[in-house]
């Protein structure tokens, strides 16, 4: 077990399993052809770690999202059409484009994604796919 | 009233306590909360016009729709007329099979229902589509020093570069909301220190390189960090007319999606370079060295995404972003003198010039160079290319354009303009 202390974008108490990009996320990639489907898998083919894998309702475990500014809508609309993820996770300073979809789907669409940001590079080479993820209000993240 | 860290007018707590409405409070939430995630101290207002990035209505945003419409119930609308970024549909201009078509319609069933929206919201006009609002014949055209509110990538790099406005690189919708407060979150691009310089790039190409390879290579580099930019003055000259605003539009472009640049200076060219000079850059700047080598190695390493390696290009699109006026009248000119050599009447690869509807009525009011266009077996159109290949349909054809831009966001394949200028007049060299 090892703990990681980030700073709270959006805070929760939340369990759940990990899945891990270590490199950016694209937001619009991964869930632009799933918000027509409903399919919560992971479209982005440039994403060596995630492509083809389900990330609905998982806690994404990453350094930030990359890709088109019209990211964060894709993002919020993920959450509001119910294959978003539950929390994310990044490794650096959160972007401005997953910080815009997690902020409006909370204020828009009652949609919460836990958001906890600076982990440090050391939490993404800790946290392996499939791991039980504990996040605490205060920002703790506790990989089991 | 939910605490926050910002410091707030009075205004702006009576906002967030509902007092102009629950819907106001929404809007004015989300971009506190927006700000706070940046360590914005306070909120400023906007100064400069006002440029939204989502245009399509596609299926799977009933999010979107109905705050769209909460807004619009409340009554609210952008402080000033916006535009916003391209079409994604134009079967007229572009040669489309029936399902492709059915595919199109079904993806964007909601795009009439949506530009109501936008025009309830605001919208400019019915030609305001373009990714390059800042064009002068679509009129939203920043000045120096004004604050934007910007999503539009290859529009905000643009913006803060070449004209030296101020715009962070925010993420639709919230540049819609900031465009109906008035105000914007005051960080990153707003400030002095965030507009200074992390990496000093040399440019020692022993000719001017391609904009979109050297944006490329810089923006894979730096990531989202500001580049200095040297070198480029010595190929280029130091005058920002409209072949160097074209140069920088394409280079921006590729930067910001290539990477995330928002903001490069380029020494005795872009205007904060000129006052400025390397006092921008901060210290313990990082240095990259871009030689030929160097552009060679960044366009091998391109992955290419066709089934078939081999295959015979089923479209060309060139204007990602979108075109300059200037840029049709070069493409028009190079490829009638390209086919004249060829000896041929037509283009063989079926090419698509895209460009803001107001730019394309300006080009056609010349009607001997439209006439020239059409009958070498090119099309304008107001579309956005990267839309088109959302369109799974269409991605599965082998497109080829001349904009990093587009290779990066779908499986178009990458060549530079000489390349491209030939493979449409003559067919696939490779």
């Amino acid at each position: 077990m090892k703990t990681f202390k980030g700073r709270v974008v959006l805070g929760g108490n939340l369990t759940g399993e990990s899945v891990v990009s270590r490199q950016g996320f694209n937001t619009l990639a991964t869930y632009f052809r799933g918000l027509t489907t409903g399919s919560s898998i992971c479209n982005d083919q440039n994403n060596k770690d995630l492509y083809q894998k389900d990330v609905g309702g998982k806690i994404i475990c990453l350094p930030k999202t990359i890709g088109s500014t019209t990211g964060g809508m894709i993002l919020q609309c993920a959450a509001d059409v119910g294959i978003g993820p539950a929390a994310m996770l990044y490794a650096d300073h959160i972007d401005s484009i997953s910080a815009a979809g997690i902020i409006l789907a909370e204020v828009w669409n009652d949609k919460k994604i836990v958001a906890i940001d600076q982990l440090g590079d050391e939490f993404l080479e800790a946290v392996q796919d499939g791991q039980k993820i504990e996040i605490i209000e205060d920002g703790t993240v506790i990989v089991h | 009233m939910e605490h926050y860290k910002m410091e707030l007018t009075q205004e702006e707590k009576d906002i967030l306590e509902g007092k102009q409405g629950e819907v106001m409070q929404k809007v004015l939430k989300s971009i506190v909360l927006f700000g706070e995630a940046f360590g914005a101290k306070r909120l400023v207002p906007i100064d400069g016009p006002i440029h939204v990035v989502t245009s399509f209505g596609m299926t799977g945003f009933d999010a979107v729709f109905a705050m769209m419409d909460e807004l619009i119930g409340a009554g609210l609308k952008t402080k000033e007329p916006f535009t916003v970024d391209p079409r994604p549909i134009d079967f007229d201009n572009i040669e489309t099979t029936e399902e492709s078509k059915k595919v199109s319609l079904d993806l964007y069933q909601n795009q009439e229902q949506y530009e109501e929206q936008l025009q309830k919201l605001g919208l400019k006009d019915k030609n305001a589509f373009s990714c390059a609002s800042y064009m002068p014949e679509v009129g939203n055209t920043p000045q120096r020093g004004q604050v934007l509110s910007w999503a539009e990538s290859s529009a905000v790099v643009f913006a803060n570069s070449v004209i030296g406005a101020k715009s962070n690189r925010n993420s639709g919708l919230i540049e819609l909301l900031c465009g109906i407060l008035g105000k914007t979150p005051e960080f990153g691009f707003l400030t002095d220190e965030g507009r200074r310089a992390d990496w000093l790039i040399e440019v020692k190409t022993t000719k001017t390189p391609n904009p979109m390879l050297l944006g490329s290579a810089i923006g894979m580099k730096v990531v989202g960090d500001n580049p200095y930019i040297t070198g480029l003055d010595q190929l280029l000259g130091t005058e920002l007319n409209n072949t160097m605003k074209d140069y920088l539009k394409d280079m921006g472009a590729a930067t910001a999606s290539n990477g995330a640049v928002g903001l490069y200076h380029v020494e005795n060219v872009t205007p904060e370079a000129v006052e400025h000079g390397r006092d921008l850059l901060v210290e313990g700047y990082q240095t990259y060295v871009i030689d030929d080598a160097e552009l060679d190695r960044v366009m091998a390493s391109y992955p290419v995404l066709w089934d078939d390696m081999s295959a015979e290009p089923a479209f060309c699109f060139i204007g990602c972003p979108h075109l300059s006026l200037n840029q049709i009248y070069t493409w028009n000119e190079n490829i009638d003198r390209a086919l004249k050599k060829a000896g041929k009447d037509k283009v063989t690869i079926r090419t698509i010039l895209s460009a803001a509807p107001d730019v394309i009525a300006k080009f056609k009011e010349d009607e001997k160079a439209y006439e020239t266009l059409i009958n070498n077996g090119v099309n304008l159109s107001f579309t956005c290319p990267v839309m088109y290949m959302n369109n799974p349909e269409n991605s599965k054809n082998p497109i080829i354009t001349n904009s990093n831009k587009m290779r990066t966001y779908s499986t178009a394949r990458f060549f530079l303009d000489d390349e491209v200028l030939n493979i449409i007049v003559n067919g696939k060299n490779y």
